[in-house]
């Protein structure tokens, strides 16, 4: 009997496109690198808004172009974000970005810097965040089902108790969420070498499979052409090699515990791709933590799930970051970072399904509005990933 | 009390759950999926999260973890030792 079933229901804010988040935030979204000044200044007149500084966002072009568009307009349209206000060098892209996010229906505006100054731009914007902030804190949450959450999960700073115990913990709870109709990702393309062949027969069908291949063949392709080493302290890394990891392989398998014992993949993302149906979803990311999870955040998913074993920190500005460990060490030298201690599990205190629901009932306190570890630390790491050089 | 845990029956390396493992420890080793214990004598210290080696393997052969092969031996290694970066590789880069 587990902590969830059909019936569960949470409080969240549903959108106007019919999306549910679990925060409510209004931020003041950069379009490029020379917007982050406004935009923290905008951050600093109105209380109750967020800026997400970034870099880059100038002369790139091509696929790496789109991407940054997708994750601007995704970061924005998450139904975490209640509002946002869009600040650009110029007015053209600064357009494209507010029209994106524009489509959920969402209030959203964008403001160009030429031609004005920061100062006249703050002054602009700083008077459309006021606007909605006061729209913003007049929302209230809803009784919502659980079908309608999505949830992400990323492991980071792993070692061997990832893959003994926090990673299948999040597997069990995993096994319990996907038959409910929720939405759930996991990721890490090149993470997956020397168990690629076992998420291949968790595939549902042939299309799924071969999408899913297709994804894993041209990450190994990037990785032949760039490699100069065996990529020791790279993949593993100096973090997951201290804690006891030794090869890719191990590593791999550890991190496959993530997607439980019966998921289905459901389906293949390309990076920053929202999904479009439920169930359990494979994206194309790297296993930089923060690139992944601002990845998950712009693909629309409202809560994630964090297993780490050496004790990585990281949060999301948008996102509830939830951290699990299963190292005992790890918990007690970290405690502040840490969310759900399952290293009970490896002392066979705690059984897998108890881990899993420990888990689950964090998540739901976490979705009805308590705050992570992460988000009382102030940890809102907004990492955009880049595919190729600017021009 | 578990000092090293190990996944699959077939696994030749098993995980350290508490810190403290010296050379002489007697080991108490849980395969997780039968929930059976059995035993081992590490013959080097082992950091907790570090792995130890529940038989003699030679150069060249297959390391299991999860049931699976998860990379190569790359210098002999007894019952006990300390099994991490210097004795094992990746197969796969």
């Amino acid at each position: 009997m587990s902590v969830i079933d059909q019936n569960t229901t949470f409080w969240g804010y549903r959108r106007d496109n019919g999306r549910v988040g679990v925060r409510n935030h209004v931020i003041i979204l950069p379009l490029d690198d020379l917007s982050n000044a406004a935009a923290e200044a905008v951050a600093v007149a109105i209380k109750g808004t967020m800026a997400i500084p970034h870099p880059y966002g100038r002369l790139q072009f091509g696929p790496d172009l789109d991407l940054h568009f997708r994750t601007l307009i995704g970061a924005g349209s998450n139904p975490n974000v209640a509002a946002v206000v869009v600040i650009g060098i110029e007015d053209g892209w600064t357009k494209k970005v507010v029209d994106g996010i524009a489509k959920t229906g969402k209030p959203v505006v964008g403001f160009g810097i030429e031609g004005h100054g920061d100062h006249d731009t703050i002054m602009r914007a700083s008077k459309a965040a006021k606007e909605f902030v006061h729209y913003a804190t007049a929302l209230h949450r809803v009784e919502c089902p659980i079908s309608d959450l999505w949830i992400s999960t990323k492991c980071g700073e792993s070692d061997t108790t990832s893959g003994c115990g926090a990673n299948p913990t999040v597997g069990n709870a995993f096994d319990k969420l996907h038959p409910l109709g929720t939405t759930l990702l996991f990721g890490e393309t090149s993470e997956l070498t020397g168990g690629e062949h076992i998420v291949a027969a968790r595939c549902a069908n042939d299309t799924v499979r071969s999408d899913f291949m297709k994804m894993f063949d041209r990450y190994q392709g990037m990785i032949d052409r760039w490699k100069t080493t065996d990529l020791s302290e790279s993949q593993p890394t100096k973090g997951n090699i201290a804690g006891g990891l030794t090869t890719i392989e191990e590593k791999a398998l550890g991190n496959i515990q993530k997607i439980g014992k019966k998921c289905t993949v459901d389906g293949v993302l390309d990076k920053a791709e929202e999904p479009t149906h439920p169930g359990l979803w494979f994206m194309d990311s790297s296993s930089a933590a923060a690139e992944m999870v601002t990845l998950c955040a712009a693909a629309g998913y409202v809560v994630h799930f964090f297993p780490t074993g050496q004790g990585n920190v990281i949060g999301n500005p948008i996102v509830p970051v939830i951290k699990l460990c299963a190292n005992p060490r790890t918990v007690r030298l970290m405690s502040e970072h840490m969310d759900v201690d399952c290293s009970g599990l490896l002392q066979r205190e705690l059984t897998l399904d108890q881990t899993g629901d420990k888990l689950l009932e964090n998540m739901l306190q976490t979705i009805n509005g308590r705050w992570t570890a992460a988000e009382t630390l102030g940890h809102r790491e907004f990492v955009l990933t880049r595919i190729h050089e600017s021009a | 009390m578990i000092h090293v845990v190990l996944h699959d029956a077939k696994d030749t390396v098993a995980v350290a759950v508490v810190e403290g493992i010296q050379a002489g420890t007697e080991l108490n080793a849980w395969i997780m999926d039968e929930d059976k214990t059995i035993q081992v004598i590490a013959k080097q210290p082992i950091p907790i999260g570090h792995k130890v080696a529940l038989r003699d393997m030679e150069v060249g052969e297959t390391v299991f973890k999860y049931g699976i092969d998860i990379g190569k031996v790359v210098a002999p290694i007894k019952a006990g030792d300390h099994a991490h970066v210097h004795n094992i590789k990746t197969k796969r880069w």
